[in-house]
């Protein structure tokens, strides 16, 4: 069945009330029954929680062929959680498993022997890189992979249409009731929001830390009232890979380029007012966003009355020189912010879902001006791409919070150069669907500036402005790329999918095919 | 044109191509690998081929090696290393063959 | 065309294809494709026909285009030129200018080509780069030497290796040169480019240069990197209480040259016809910089 956004869904996943992507708001103001885990009454008060391995622990949770475990990637390049649980999955000769990973990526390329030999049959992620992401373009997966925003997650979780059976937290400190916190450890990651959806809803959670500290490790983000095991381990990461030691802001000039037009773009429009909401993440043209808006703050003496992300220091800075009332964090890239998040009266933790789920009564995208987003590929429709390559299709990004912030934010700003290395971004069909044209308003690359035809209201507030880089149809954009570089022709798949890319509401907006066979 | 020597141009640096001629007898052999073989394989064939027939080459065993250059960089490397394996230096048909 | 904007003359390798494919996003007024230092001797065939192939397919949307090629001296430079002519070049920045004979020189390579490549004679420029004492002192007779030329410049580098100095922050030791080339240049009614300022890390040090340069009346700077051509932009760019005295002193001008009178008072500061050209300049620069919002 074709969606909205002219994807072809082959109807033999359109089961079990499973629908095809039909808008933004298709499932606004409808019920639904939320989900509820089978739990353990943990009465007798003498009971520990501690548990000397983490295969004892996998053992009294019970985890047979056919489960689903989850883990959230709070640990980045730098999680060791996912292997160390695999593998002993894999000895204890469990198989048929089911990952519900906030995201999967290089650090976990240990874990694509275990898919093929059967170990692991199933995957549902946000982000998915490396050799996993060759793994299941090339079809290793025995069954389809799920492809979800991180907002997608957590109402798939709430919804029932995923029931984990055991959730694996990484917690760079827990005591040994299962207090766990991001902060105080070895290898501290600031957050733990990724996992609070999994201890509320999994029928059994296990905490996995390096550092046991004293009852009670107050004020928890996971806590003991919702975790039934408690395992210490050496080493939960790599403190270097989890957290930068300080993000540098890009010097490349093209990116210079982009983000200060975007900076130009932002302020222009009717929302750039005292109070505003700003979202941005870690990649080079979006965080020096950030930089180029501080003047333009100052001069007009504008502050924001909220920040969210993917937290680092330019929003720090921001926040510390008061030109930010709040930060609400969900993860945390650098050291400072991981300080920050724990110490700063007006930068607080909240839930994946508090910012992002689209079937709670309000997360805080849906309060969002402005986002600033990056992109693999953009269509003539505005449609995205972040999950697959433009040349070989094999996967290797995540939709992460890039559709979530695209449909709540009143203005979203994608920023992109016109082409990476040959390969054009704004081309005429995307090569997988992510997020859909109708959530995406600006985009802006080093040639000029598209306006989302829907948004005639920031074409009239723009085109009179005199901005560093010319207004022009996205068309025009696409043109201007191919004529540089040549049009690309469309690459080959064969029919098998071997994902489903879920839309934050959970309904099929793409899907991935396995790529052509080259050995 | 004569080819009376192996040669090589342009680099493996991005977006440049590393072209490498070899005079032969028996018409042109093309081996191409390319960063971007998917979307722009067919795309460099047809430089590479079109580049040597200006030039009139009809022998040679051309290995390409792309790093995702555009065509005026994969066609310029191209007539750099024909011209040196012709040990042509000067007086270049610009314009002409080029 | 010799009379345009000129603030930044970006060099390029022309050997590199990554940089040259997209130059232009930078926006400097000029681009210089470089076939001589940048280029290994090795290369030099190679960057020659990829300097050729970009200028054919390339649009670098109407920034000027010029070549640095090797000296006439070298064997390399009557093949730069034709090169450079068959693919449109608008100009031939030739280096190590000592004496208007240099210039000869290649004014006759370049018009040898323009006949072979049906360009019409006499539409390419020449700037000459002079970079060593017998250069500066020749100055004025080199900036006069053709109706092709465009502008003069100063190389620091191989100047203060002749010179028996070295370079220093202040530039003290390019006092003397920098001074006899705008002298020179303005006497002959052409352009006066500075040398290239190689510490790009070091922001406020290429600040306090570009402001005196433009001070001593240069026209433009040479660049190395695209971080540099928005803070010479900035420099160049009138400010906006230049602009309002200028607008001020066009007006009453215009005003006054109607009742005859010759000489007056505007805000405290005398005005006469003298300062009319440099007003109209300021306004020009400060349209051409994007920075004018009146309405003249």
């Amino acid at each position: 069945m074709i969606n909205k956004v002219g994807r072809d869904i082959p109807d033999e996943f359109l089961v079990n009330g499973r629908e095809v992507f039909q808008g933004e708001n298709y499932f606004h103001n409808k019920n639904y029954t939320k989900a509820s885990p089978t739990v353990r009454a943990n009465v007798d008060p003498k009971q520990e929680k501690v548990v000397p391995s983490l295969k004892e622990a996998i053992e009294k949770c019970e985890l047979k062929d056919g489960m689903t475990i989850s883990f959230h990637h709070h640990f980045r390049d730098g999680d060791y959680v996912v292997n160390m649980v695999v593998e002993t999955i894999a000895e204890m000769g469990i198989k048929d498993i089911t990952i519900c990973a906030s995201s999967v990526g290089d650090a976990h390329e240990p874990t694509v022997k275990h898919i093929e030999s059967g170990v692991i049959t199933g995957l549902s992620t946000s982000g998915i890189r490396g050799k996993i992401g060759e793994a299941v373009s090339k079809g290793l997966l025995k069954n389809v992979a799920f492809i979800r925003s991180h907002g997608g997650r957590v109402r798939a979780i709430e919804a029932g249409d995923i029931h984990i059976d055991v959730a694996f937290i990484g917690a760079p400190t827990s005591d040994a009731y299962g207090n766990a916190r991001g902060k105080g450890g070895k290898s501290d990651c600031g957050v733990l929001s990724y996992s609070m959806v999994d201890a509320k809803y999994a029928d059994k959670v296990v905490v996995i830390t390096d550092c046991l500290v004293d009852f009670p490790n107050f004020p928890p983000s996971i806590q003991q009232v919702d975790v039934d095991y408690v395992v210490q381990v050496d080493e939960i990461g790599n403190p270097k890979k989890i957290a930068n030691s300080v993000l540098r802001f890009t010097e490349d000039p093209r990116d210079l380029i982009i983000a200060e037009a975007a900076a130009q773009v932002l302020v222009n429009t009717p929302y750039f007012k005292d109070g505003f909401s700003f979202q941005t993440g870690g990649g080079g043209p979006s965080l020096a966003v950030t930089r180029f808006l501080r003047p333009y703050m100052e001069k007009q003496n504008i502050k924001m009355g909220f920040a969210i992300g993917g937290i680092t220091k330019p929003m720090l800075d921001l926040l510390n020189d008061d030109f930010i009332r709040i930060i609400v964090d969900a993860q945390d890239f650098d050291l400072p912010s991981i300080e920050s998040v724990n110490s700063h009266p007006r930068h607080f933790e909240i839930s994946t879902s508090q910012y992002a789920n689209p079937f709670n009564k309000g997360s805080f995208v849906n309060k969002l001006d402005f986002g600033i987003l990056a992109a693999l590929e953009i269509d003539t429709d505005f449609n995205v791409n972040v999950i697959t390559g433009s040349d070989d299709g094999i996967l290797r990004g995540a939709p992460g919070g890039h559709v979530d912030i695209a449909a709540g934010a009143k203005c979203s700003i994608l920023v992109t150069p016109l082409l990476r290395t040959r390969i054009p971004t704004i081309r005429e069909k995307v090569t997988t669907v992510t997020t859909p044209g109708e959530s995406v308003d600006v985009v802006v690359t080093e040639v000029g500036i598209a306006i989302n035809p829907k948004r005639q209201d920031l074409l009239e507030a723009l085109q009179n402005i005199k901005l560093p880089l010319p207004l022009r149809t996205i068309e025009e954009l696409k043109n201007e790329a191919y004529a540089i570089a040549g049009a690309p022709e469309e690459i080959e798949f064969e029919d098998k999918v071997v994902a489903l890319v879920e839309y934050r509401d959970g309904t099929i907006i793409d899907v991935v095919r396995k790529i052509k066979n080259s050995d | 044109m004569i080819l009376t020597k192996s040669a090589i141009a342009g680099t493996l640096e991005s977006s440049d191509v590393q072209i490498t001629i070899e005079p032969n007898h028996n018409g042109i052999e093309l081996f191409i690998s390319s960063i971007v073989m998917g979307q722009y394989g067919k795309q460099i064939k047809d430089v590479v081929i079109k580049t040597l027939e200006k030039l009139g080459v009809e022998n040679a065993k051309i290995t390409v090696v792309d790093k995702g250059a555009l065509d005026c960089t994969i066609k310029a490397r191209v007539e750099c290393a024909v011209f040196r394996a012709a040990d042509i230096t000067e007086n270049l048909p610009w314009g002409e063959k080029l | 065309m010799k009379t345009r904007l000129r603030r930044t003359m970006m060099f390029l390798n022309a050997q590199r294809a990554s940089l040259v494919k997209d130059a232009y996003i930078y926006k400097p007024d000029s681009i210089i494709f470089d076939l001589e230092d940048a280029v290994a001797e090795n290369q030099k065939d190679s960057a020659r026909i990829a300097l050729y192939n970009a200028l054919k397919s390339i649009n670098y949307k109407g920034i000027e285009l010029v070549v640095r090629i090797n000296g006439l001296d070298t064997p390399h430079a009557k093949e730069d030129i034709r090169a450079a002519i068959a693919g449109g070049i608008h100009a031939v920045r030739v280096p190590k200018t000592e004496t208007p004979g240099d210039i000869y020189a290649a004014e006759k390579e370049i018009e040898k080509a323009e006949r072979e490549f049906g360009i019409e004679i006499g539409r390419t420029m020449i700037m000459g780069a002079i970079e060593s004492p017998l250069g500066v002192i020749n100055a004025f007779d080199i900036a006069k030497s053709s109706k092709r030329m465009m502008g003069i410049s100063i190389g620091a580098g191989d100047y203060t290796r002749t010179m028996q100095t070295t370079r220093s922050i202040e530039g003290i030791e390019l006092q003397g040169a920098r001074s006899q080339l705008v002298i020179a240049a303005r006497a002959a009614g052409i352009m006066c480019f500075d040398t290239v300022y190689t510490d790009i890390e070091n922001t406020e040090g290429f600040i306090n240069e570009v402001k005196l340069i433009k001070q001593l009346g240069f026209d433009g700077k040479s660049i190395i990197s695209p971080k540099q051509i928005p803070i010479v932009h900035s420099v160049f760019a009138p400010s906006q209480s230049e602009i309002r005295r200028a607008e001020k002193t066009i007006r009453a001008l215009k005003e006054h040259s109607q009742g005859g009178v010759g000489v007056f008072t505007v805000d405290g500061q005398m005005i006469d016809i003298a300062m009319l050209e440099g007003a109209n300049r300021t306004i020009a620069l400060a349209k051409a910089s994007g920075v004018y919002e009146g309405d003249l």
